[in-house]
Formats: C-alpha cells, sequence, structure tokens
C-alpha cells in the first residue's frame, strides 16, 4: 500500500538519520545485505516475478496448454469490447463504493467507542472480533446457509423479505455481497479507528470541554480531523479489499443473477479457470491493481497523507 | 476519560453491532446440534429439540480429518518459512548501514499493495513450470511469500524499538552480528515474533485463493476447498455444512483464547497513526 510505503519508509530515513549523528558510522558488528537475502529471493520469486509475469501474459494468448504465443494488443482491446467486462468493472466500483460508504460510518463509530477503557468495551470489542478470525470462505458458506432461500431466514420472515430469494435479484443480491463484506470486515477497521482514537491526546478534549463544547462538536471538530491518517489507511485498504472481492462472490452468488454480480475480480477468475482465456485474465488482473493504485495514490496525494502532515497541529 | 455522563447513544449502538455480530453464529451453532428434519421443521431461528453430535461425527467421517491434517501441515511449514527469513529480513533493515537492505525494505512494503487475484494467473503458470500443481507444496511457497510483507512490517517496528546503546554495548563487547542476532534481538523481539507467529498462521490457515487454483485431488485438499466443495456439492445439508464451518474455525478461537492480546496489537500497529 502507499500509505505503508510513504509512512514506514520516512520514518526508516528518521532512525537512520539518527543513528548517523554525533558517531562514526562503520559497518562493523552490523549485519550485511547477506541477512535479508534469503527472504528478498524467495519473496522476489514467489511475489514480484509473478507481478512482472502478468504484464507479460497479458500480451499473450495462452490457454493453459503448450506456451503463451505473443498477441499484441488483442486482450487489451477485446477487454473494452466485452459488454460484460465493462459492466464487470462498473459493478466493482459500485460494491466498492457502497462498502466504503456502509463500512466507514460503523467502523469509526464502534472505533471510537470501543477507545474507552471501561471494562464492558473490552469484553464487547473482542466478541466484535471473531468474525474477523473466520475465513471468508466460512463466513460465505455461513451467510450463504442463513440466507438460503428455502430453509434460511428469509424464507421464515416473508414479511420482511418478499419472496425469500434474496439471490434472485440484482438488488438484493448486490445487498447481500455488501452486507457479509461489512459483517466481516467492520471488526478490522474498527480496531484500526479504536487504536488511532486512544492515541488523541486527551489535552485536546479537556480543553474543548472548559470551551464547553458539546459531545457530538468534540466528535467533529476533534476526534474526526485527529483520525485523519488512518481513514486514509482504512479506506485504501476498503478499496484494494473491494475492487478484488473474489471468494464472496464465487460462494454467495456465483457472480449471478446472469452477470448481474459478476465483478471483475470474479470475471477474471472465470476468464482463466473457466474459459481457460490467461491472457485476457491476466490483462483483467492487470487492470484491477492499476486501478487500485492509481485509487491509493490519489487518495494519498489529496490527503495529504504523503507528506505526513502532524495531526498533532496545535498541541 | 473526562467525559462526565455515559453515552447512552453509542451504548445502544454498540449493543446493535453485537446483535448483528452474534444473532449468524447463534445461528450457526443451535443449527449443528438439530437433525437435518428438525431443522427442515424448526427452521433457522428455532432451538433444536432433539441434541445431537452427529453432523459433526459424519464431517469428521466425511474426509474432514483429512482436509484438517493437509491444512495442520500447510500452517506448520508456512509458519516455519516465515520463522526461518523473516527476522533476519528485520534484523538487517533495521541495523544494516548499506543501501541495498533500505530498497529491499521497500519491495516489501511494496508487496503490501500486491492483492493474490492479481498474480493468480502467473503463479498457476510458474507452479505448474515446476511440477508443484496438486502438490500442498505448491499452496505453502506463495502462501508464505504474501505473508511476510505485513510479518516483515510488524517485525521491523518492533526491532528499531530496541535501543541502539543495547546493540552498541555488544559491539564494543566484539560480538558478532550472530551473537547480537541471537543473543540480543530475538529476545527482546519475542512479543513481535509471536504476533507473526498468529499472524501468518492465520492466513495459512484460512487461504482459499492459491489452494483453488493450485490443487485438485481430494487427497490435497485443505479445509477451506473442503467447505467450499460440501457447499457444492451438499448444499442442502445446512446442519452438516454449518458444522463443518464450526470445526474449521475451532482451532483459531482456540489459539485466539491465549494469544488475543499479540493479535490485536500486530493488527492495530500495521494500520495505526
Amino acid at each position: 500500500m502507499t500509505t505503508f510505503t510513504a509512512s514506514a519508509v520516512d520514518s526508516g530515513k528518521e532512525t537512520r538519520g539518527q543513528r548517523r549523528t554525533g558517531r562514526p558510522v562503520t559497518g562493523v558488528g552490523r549485519p550485511g545485505f547477506a541477512w535479508a537475502a534469503p527472504a528478498a529471493v524467495f519473496f522476489g520469486l514467489f511475489a514480484l516475478v509473478p507481478l512482472l509475469l502478468v504484464v507479460v501474459l497479458s500480451f499473450t494468448r495462452w490457454n493453459g496448454l503448450g506456451s503463451p504465443e505473443f498477441a499484441s494488443l488483442k486482450n487489451w482491446t477485446k477487454l473494452f469490447d466485452d459488454p460484460v467486462m465493462v459492466k464487470s468493472l462498473w459493478l466493482s466500483l459500485l460494491l466498492t463504493v457502497l462498502g466504503v460508504a456502509v463500512q466507514t460510518p460503523i467502523s469509526i463509530l464502534l472505533g471510537v467507542w470501543a477507545a474507552g477503557r471501561q471494562r464492558n468495551r473490552a469484553v464487547l470489542s473482542a466478541i466484535y472480533f471473531v468474525p474477523l478470525l473466520l475465513s471468508v470462505t466460512a463466513v460465505a458458506v455461513l451467510w450463504r446457509a442463513v440466507l438460503d432461500p428455502n430453509f434460511g431466514v428469509p424464507s421464515q420472515a416473508k414479511w420482511l423479505f418478499g419472496d425469500g430469494n434474496l439471490f434472485g435479484a440484482q438488488t438484493s443480491a448486490l445487498g447481500v455481497l455488501v452486507f457479509v463484506s461489512t459483517w466481516q470486515f467492520t471488526p478490522l477497521h474498527t480496531l484500526l479507528y479504536q487504536g488511532a482514537a486512544r492515541a488523541v491526546p486527551q489535552v485536546l478534549y479537556q480543553a474543548a470541554q472548559i470551551d464547553g463544547a458539546g459531545r457530538v462538536r468534540q466528535f467533529f471538530h476533534i476526534t474526526l480531523p485527529q483520525l485523519r491518517n488512518t481513514i486514509v489507511t482504512s479506506t485504501i485498504l476498503m478499496v484494494v479489499g473491494g475492487l478484488t472481492t473474489f471468494d464472496t462472490v464465487l460462494i454467495l452468488t456465483q457472480g449471478g443473477p446472469g452477470t448481474d454480480t459478476t465483478n471483475s475480480a470474479y470475471y477474471m477468475y472465470q476468464k482463466a479457470f473457466k474459459s481457460f482465456d490467461f491472457g485476457m485474465a491476466s490483462a483483467i488482473a492487470l487492470l484491477l491493481v492499476l486501478v487500485a493504485s492509481l485509487v491509493s495514490l490519489v487518495m494519498v496525494r489529496l490527503s495529504g497523507y504523503d507528506k505526513m502532515r502532524s495531526t498533532m497541529e496545535g498541541v | 476519560m473526562t467525559r462526565k455522563r455515559p453515552n447512552y447513544l453509542a451504548g445502544l449502538g454498540s449493543l446493535v453491532w453485537l446483535f448483528v455480530v452474534g444473532l449468524p453464529l447463534y445461528v450457526m451453532l443451535i443449527a449443528t446440534f438439530q437433525t437435518r428434519a428438525d431443522y427442515a421443521a424448526n427452521g433457522p431461528l428455532g432451538f433444536p429439540t432433539d441434541f445431537t453430535l452427529d453432523n459433526y461425527l459424519d464431517d469428521l467421517n466425511d474426509g474432514f480429518t483429512h482436509y484438517f491434517l493437509n491444512t495442520v501441515f500447510v500452517t506448520v511449514c508456512v509458519v516455519g518459512i516465515v520463522l526461518l527469513l523473516v527476522p533476519p529480513l528485520a534484523y538487517a533493515i533495521v541495523r544494516s548501514d548499506g543501501r541495498a537492505t533500505g530498497r529491499v525494505f521497500r519491495l516489501f512494503l511494496l508487496g503490501l499493495a500486491i492483492p493474490s487475484q492479481a498474480v493468480i494467473v502467473p503463479m498457476f503458470y510458474l507452479i505448474d513450470e515446476a511440477g508443484l500443481y496438486d502438490n500442498l507444496i505448491g499452496v505453502i511457497l506463495p502462501t508464505a511469500a504474501f505473508a511476510m510483507p505485513v510479518c516483515a512490517l510488524i517485525l521491523t517496528g518492533v526491532m528499531r524499538d530496541i535501543t541502539s546503546e543495547l546493540y552498541e554495548a555488544m559491539t564494543v563487547d566484539g560480538a558478532s552480528s550472530w551473537r547480537i542476532f541471537l543473543q540480543l534481538v530475538l529476545p527482546l523481539s519475542k512479543g513481535g515474533l509471536s504476533t507473526v507467529v498468529v499472524f501468518s498462521a492465520l492466513q495459512a490457515w484460512n487461504g482459499f485463493l492459491f489452494p483453488l487454483v493450485l490443487t485438485q485431488s481430494s487427497q490435497n485438499k485443505v479445509i477451506t476447498m473442503g467447505l467450499y466443495d460440501f457447499q457444492t456439492e451438499h448444499g442442502v445439508d445446512i446442519p452438516g455444512l454449518l458444522a463443518a464451518v464450526v470445526l474449521s474455525m475451532l482451532p483459531i478461537l482456540f489459539v485466539y483464547l491465549f494469544a488475543r492480546r499479540a493479535l490485536v496489537q500486530g493488527l492495530m500497529g500495521v494500520g495505526g497513526k
């Protein structure tokens, strides 16, 4: 994530700078590059090489057997002529935007609330955490069973769910996808906000109280601005996660009804491992990475996160 | 907290969320103790009239024990690789004065942003070329690689907190990098190491995409694959399916009870300010 890059690299420079002041830097007793090499080689082989390879494969035709053939820009032109692909991109963006819009307010409120030190809050946060431990598979399977049209909760509460088949129409199927992701990932974001809210200096609240600011004003004028960096981190995580949602779609809706919930990540999987069009699938994968990094980059720039503007101003 | 009166609205909201989180877990648990006929008659919200453990026993006899052992194997190997490679990496990043290690660190941070879907096609190609298709080793290697960036981030954070006086003192005594690593860095990074173990184990245990694409035969199925197949093949046996979900999460819940602090601190550290 670009945010992580910015923050961690900056702090890295800082410590190295501090170390240099006042004492000569010698190589004696310091680990050399050899200490980092095994991990670097391993990671390069299984994460960075495939990333480069996906670029190459996106310009080839390959059905999984034999060797890839060069196909110049064919996959890329096909990509934007394919109505399902264009639709899937819109669905990816829609799912992402809805995910961020639903999860962010809930997790900020829960996180700020859980940052308090009372014992009941600690117990509740421990329970909130449980969905995060379950695999995406387990969560999707669980919800598929709970929402089953014939045996699940909707079949018993028809007054609320209509005919009970939430997977039969686009709106409700998309709703299920957003809801299930929210159920699983809100705890993670709550945790991020909880950590950040605890780091807000108490002096600020004391000063605000002396000025007579109520709870709501304190929240909007102190807590939210102080959480700015965490909001960026958390939103970027949601965006990347939202754009690449795959297992949930595969298990809950199989992209249906029709192609109404086929997002790009699921379409890529279908192209690769159902139609064996690996070149096209690589192009979709690359497009997703590009969109996700672009969104992250724009967010980091717009929010001033990369300049690491201090949230401690005025303290 | 300097606040005076309790915030009832926030308390109410948190209870609503407790309901949202808890209700499905409750539905899941009670369903697993009912027979299929019972579940169909009572519906998902009814209380079991006949308590039974058959759903669990059936699952265990139906291959889940084997999937379990496969998953344990994958998890142990992934944690092993991460523990072997990442601590020396983090040590080099924090203490080395060469430029190369800084670049390596930046590459790992870049890796945080790579979703596994992005590389699944080339990964399939590479693993197939290496002759590791439908082999658990072929699942272990990429899973370990994708667990490494977060672990590196956690451990470099922990090792930076070791004061340079301690390093200097050992250097003055003439200790080699090896001795400093074994006698100073590792013992002082215990908290971070346990976070890394829990974190990489969680990722390996819950992994889905790599096993889905890189294995095929039932002999090499891991537990998430078992769940997925169960759902596609016997989707109507909801009590049996949910019992399998519970079985898949039991070890994780067990670990969570003991390692909650390590896990929560690791996650907070990664996303914090």
